[in-house]
């Protein structure tokens, strides 16, 4: 078990050692972000600009229009809320290869409550030209992300979470921008899910298969650009459509394979998300289950 | 210097040709800061380039000025003249506010208040990485309402950015009334002082008086950012349109634009 955030922070020690051009920028929160880890090796390239996101990503831009490999880190409520203008004008329209780097993303924040856990992110980032959004959905996905786009010629967000997540990849396997990863081969239903959500559909998905029922899981790492050929097959295929992430059903995830299957393959989706509300404080596990985002839910949708 | 006050004259004509060809643009606060872009790119910049483009960097932070940016940009050689008439038209390399796709620009602006933000960016890449040169970012007065400049006041005292040369625009209007009407960010001066820069005012239509004073804050050497503020007037060059804040970002009439000319030629 290990959050995505905390992967990432490791992976930023490890590429801070092998490239001096690595540069890690944070708005007050490293030691939430987890960048304070990079902190502490290489103070000299890791620039605080203090509690203002705006100025965080225009100076992530001023360093990348110089060269550097900035990595930009702060809530995600923040970074693409407060920030959301600078992303685009600055960052995206001059195509720059600044890495939006978001920890506590979606409800999983807990605890902080509804003002904390950003729900609009994914919706927020994809409609901006130039730019990608990858949400990894455990410590190996996020550490070979996070290493992928390190020389990527232009803007990419990254999704991550506060909470822990278990580990469901080994070192061998890849994760390549525009791709995805199918996880066994039930024609039942077929779920796709994003970063946290994965390990619960995979959960689902053992349980179902001890009824005899066969689905499969489609992890959608890659939200932007989408895996467009692997959505199409695997629906193609499957008895009922279902996605699951714990961000608004407006915009999010499950929109973009609406979107997909509606010029391509037009078909029933079942979205699982949060239904246009705000979150609320609580446990992970207890938010999450009070706005049905659970293995239960998946299981309901799959027998219905 | 009687050649760059020559070079300012073509420009002030460049301008309003261009906002004319466009029937659209922002006249008032390109004539102001005609004599501090002249002043750059004919004097005080290193146009020499290294692995990072050009040494010295310029970032137009108030990006309505573009007029005023191409037309500087075009007496370098950056774009071709003939290209100026192309102006905000479809098909053009010149949109209307600029943008990094246009030769010699070095950032895309117009959304204001993140021109400094990317300057401390540069400068900050400098110092990391022990390279020479300087960062000018030019702001508008208005401008400075916006939050996020005084956010990046505060990232380039913290990071004692001394490579960094910023300038205001103080032509003291802005597109709804002067600056005391709308939400004044007056005193600039004692603001920017507070952020820990060094303040230096001077006439911004004195060509030799903005050199001077960008010479004198690269000798304080003293480990601060800079501003030089410039006194300036909206619509300079142009009797009848000077220190009307109307004219912010409308093109001229007919007649005016045959006045205009005749008082530039």
């Amino acid at each position: 078990m290990k959050s995505t955030r905390k992967a990432y922070g490791e992976t930023l020690v490890v590429l801070g050692e092998e490239d001096k051009d690595v540069v890690v920028l944070d708005a007050d929160l490293a030691s939430a972000t987890q960048t304070s880890m990079y902190k502490n090796k290489f103070p000299e390239r890791h620039i605080n600009v203090g509690i203002a996101e705006q100025d965080l990503v225009g100076t992530a831009s001023g360093l990348a229009l110089m060269g550097k490999k900035v990595y930009a880190s702060t809530f995600a409520v923040f970074l693409t809320g407060r920030a959301y203008e600078q992303i685009r004008n600055t960052v995206a329209y001059n195509n720059l290869p600044v890495k939006l780097c978001a920890t506590h993303a979606g409800l999983t924040v807990g605890e902080d409550g509804a003002s904390h856990q950003m729900l609009e992110d994914i919706a927020l980032m994809r409609v901006i030209p130039n730019m990608t959004v990858l949400s990894p959905a455990d410590e190996i996905a996020t550490k070979k992300i996070i290493r992928d786009i390190k020389d990527y010629n232009g803007p990419v967000y990254v999704r991550l979470g506060r909470s822990d997540v278990p580990a469901i990849y080994t070192n061998a396997e890849e994760f390549e921008i525009g791709k995805s990863i199918v996880h066994g081969d039930g024609i039942d239903a077929v779920v796709f899910a994003t970063g946290y959500t994965v390990h619960i559909a995979l959960e689902a998905m053992k349980e179902l298969k001890q009824n005899k029922i066969n689905i499969k899981v489609v992890d959608i790492y890659s939200i932007k650009p989408l895996d467009k050929e692997t959505i199409i097959s695997s629906a193609k295929e499957a008895k009922r459509i279902i996605t699951i992430e714990e961000h608004n059903i407006i915009g999010g995830m499950g929109s973009a394979i609406c979107e997909v299957l509606s010029e391509l393959l037009p078909r029933q989706v079942i979205r699982i998300g949060v239904e246009d509300k705000f979150g609320k404080s609580g446990s992970a596990k207890a938010v999450m289950e009070k706005y049905k985002i659970t293995k239960e839910r998946i299981i309901e949708e799959v027998l219905k | 210097m009687e050649k760059l006050q020559d070079i300012c004259k073509e420009i002030r004509r460049n301008i309003v040709e261009m906002v004319n060809s466009a029937k659209s643009g922002h006249i008032g606060g390109s004539m102001s800061s005609v004599e501090l872009m002249v002043a750059l790119y004919h004097n005080v910049m290193d146009l020499n380039t290294n692995e990072n483009g050009r040494i010295d960097k310029f970032i137009l932070s108030k990006g309505h000025a573009s007029p005023v940016y191409y037309a500087v940009l075009a007496s370098k050689r950056y774009i071709d003249k003939k290209e100026l008439l192309t102006f905000r038209k479809i098909d053009s390399n010149l949109e209307g506010h600029p943008s990094i796709k246009t030769n010699g620009v070095d950032v895309s602006s117009g959304s204001l208040g993140q021109g400094l933000s990317i300057a401390n960016g540069m400068a900050l890449a400098k110092k990391l990485d022990d390279k020479p040169g300087y960062v000018y970012c030019l702001m508008g007065d208005g401008e400075l309402e916006e939050g996020q400049i005084w956010e990046a006041a505060m990232t380039a005292s913290q990071y004692k950015l001394d490579n960094l040369i910023a300038f205001v625009d103080y032509n003291g209007l802005q597109i709804d009334g002067a600056l005391s009407e709308v939400a004044s960010p007056e005193p600039i001066d004692k603001k920017f002082e507070a952020f820990g820069f060094n303040v230096i005012t001077t006439n911004g239509h004195e060509i030799e008086d903005i050199i001077d004073s960008i010479n004198n804050i690269k000798n304080l050497k003293n480990s601060k950012p800079s501003v030089l503020i410039l006194n300036t007037i909206k619509g300079k060059g142009i009797s009848f349109i000077e220190g009307d804040y109307r004219y912010h970002g409308k093109a001229l009439s007919d007649e005016e634009y045959i006045r205009a000319t005749k008082e530039l030629a």
